[in-house]
């Protein structure tokens, strides 16, 4: 089944500023996806379409069938989770498990429930030691964490993270990766914005491009890191050891560690 | 003379339990450009605190040591003074935005005015800070309105503009894309020419790899490791520090585990990687 499509779809801000120009791409639910392109791409303002927090000038949006035109954002959302690229726009609680906690209590959920949500939100997200803690003393790199968990606990089918590795340290990312992962094997839909390539290379197969309001690549990851067209027009580059093996001039498509050791092993 | 001595420093917020550093020595002499990497709440920023004199007098809690600015003792001197001396980028540069401008422009401007400099000689010094970081488009733009990339040059640009002797630059790169992050090393490099003194926390060590002369690792209050970039990045004891290696040096050290080549030196840049591997591709595996 489609979680969301986009069929020619265009944004602009109140003043007029055109920030996406005629997209359309269709996500399968349970998939992985990347977002990657320049900052000013349009990236974020494409997926803060998903949801309803930005609604398009032009075009159509589908999510999971449904007409988004037709819904609330509130309702979108119970479906699309986003998890905002600075914490510091979506935190305003006192403690962590009140942060995790507050959409759900909205929503008048037995407490129960909200307590075994949280519980498994801050478990899955590495946040049990943290539950009495304000968010604000913690680190900006747990505080994106912190983000990430009110949007697990909603349970959402669709979860899109805005640049998540942002700050993020090995620990941080090797974290992430196993977020990611478990999203996956409970059949979530995860979309990702990231400038960090290898992460990008290390959790997704499905990478689509953005440049300049459009989307210009929408590809396999061993397709996208080697189209040279396509990687200069986004102001992207190969990562490290793609761009090593083509100064080796070895075998095309090698975009990790893993690739060029299995060609250097013929 | 070293720009910068620390002399046995150690450090406890004052409502923490525990030091969060503890006999931290080194010195960095002028010219050099230095990075400081360790894992997330090991203590880095609390380091560029301690070298910006706002702790402990700011940030309170217990000190001890000495921190040498030319070989002055800082603890003599005033915030004001040592701010003309050391200008610090922040790591969330919509915490540093100063919220009392409205235009970019202005806000680079701001340092500048504060000091009492020439208009003519203003307008000149950010009118070349907006065309070196590429920012030229956002000029009349609402500081409080850029995205995460366009604040964090934003943000670079309103101390870069102050030319100050030492610069202590806190994760500049973690919201810009590639282009970004390398028009910000290519700054910095810039500035290395010029003989400023430049202190990075950065967590993107490809890129450190490739620009820093020298690396600092911090890990469970000391410093485990400080050498040479080349040195510091062929050493795969860096990864229990909780610090990635550069992809270059991890693809070595996996090659050489498997008996496919052998490396006179883990290389660490992509130039000493392709040297290495250079014309051997043929005879791997033999």
């Amino acid at each position: 089944m489609e979680a969301i499509k986009f069929e020619h779809v265009s944004f602009a801000y109140e003043h007029g500023f055109v920030a996406v120009d005629d997209i359309s791409f269709n996500i399968q639910s349970g998939e992985k996806v990347a977002i990657i392109g320049q900052n000013g791409a349009g990236k974020t303002t494409t997926v803060k379409m998903m949801n309803g927090l930005l609604r398009p000038k032009s075009g159509e949006i589908t999510v999971f069938g449904d007409d988004a035109s037709k819904k609330t954002t509130a309702t979108l959302s119970k479906k699309v989770g986003y998890v905002f690229q600075n914490p510091g726009d979506q935190i305003f609680n006192q403690t962590v498990y009140n942060e995790i906690a507050y959409s759900l209590k909205y929503l008048k959920m037995d407490k129960t429930e909200v307590e075994r949500r949280v519980n498994s939100a801050a478990a899955m997200c590495y946040l049990s030691d943290e539950l009495q803690t304000n968010p604000y003393d913690l680190p900006f790199s747990i505080r994106k964490f912190v983000t990430i968990a009110s949007v697990v606990a909603m349970n959402v089918d669709v979860v899109i993270l805005d640049e998540p590795t942002a700050g993020q340290d090995l620990l941080g990312l090797l974290h992430q990766k196993e977020i990611i992962e478990q999203l996956h094997q409970m059949g979530k839909t995860v979309v990702t914005i990231s400038h960090d390539m290898e992460f990008v290379i290390d959790n997704f197969d499905r990478i689509i491009v953005m440049a300049d309001k459009k989307i210009v690549g929408d590809a396999n990851k061993r397709e996208i890191f080697w189209d040279f067209e396509l990687l200069d027009k986004a102001a992207l580059k190969q990562p490290v050891v793609s761009q090593l093996a083509k100064r080796l001039e070895l075998k095309r498509n090698i975009i990790n560690i893993v690739d060029f050791v299995s060609e250097y092993e013929k | 003379m070293a720009v910068l001595e620390l002399k046995d420093v150690t450090f406890k917020y004052q409502l923490a339990k525990e030091t969060i550093l503890e006999n931290i020595s080194f010195s960095i002499e002028k010219g050099e450009f230095v990075a400081l990497v360790g894992r997330n709440g090991v203590g880095k920023t609390t380091l560029c605190s301690i070298m910006r004199g706002l702790i402990p007098t700011f940030h309170t809690g217990t000190m001890s040591g000495q921190v040498l600015l030319n070989g002055l003792d800082i603890g003599e001197m005033s915030i004001g003074d040592l701010a003309l001396h050391i200008g610090f980028v922040f790591q969330n540069p919509f915490v540093q935005v100063s919220g009392v401008k409205q235009t970019v422009f202005e806000e680079v401007a701001y340092g500048l005015e504060n000091l009492g400099v020439k208009r003519s000689e203003i307008i000149r010094r950010v009118e070349e800070m907006l065309h070196q970081l590429n920012i030229e488009h956002l000029r009349s733009k609402h500081p409080m309105q850029l995205s995460g990339g366009q604040s964090q040059r934003v943000a670079l640009a309103s101390v870069l503009v102050m030319d100050p002797e030492i610069l202590i630059i806190d994760e500049p790169t973690s919201q810009l894309d590639p282009q970004g992050t390398e028009e910000v090393f290519e700054t910095i490099r810039l500035l290395k020419e010029r003989k400023k003194t430049i202190i990075l926390v950065e967590h993107k060590v490809d890129w450190v790899a490739e620009y820093a002369d020298r690396v600092i690792v911090i890990d469970d209050k000391h410093i485990v490791k400080d050498a040479s970039a080349s040195e510091v990045f062929s050493d795969p004891m860096i990864l229990e520090t909780g610090n990635n290696l550069p992809q270059v040096a991890l693809l070595a050290l996996r090659l050489l585990e498997l008996g496919k080549v052998d490396f006179n030196k883990i290389p660490t840049t992509l130039d000493e990687a392709v040297e290495q591997l250079k014309g051997r591709a043929d005879n791997g595996g033999n």
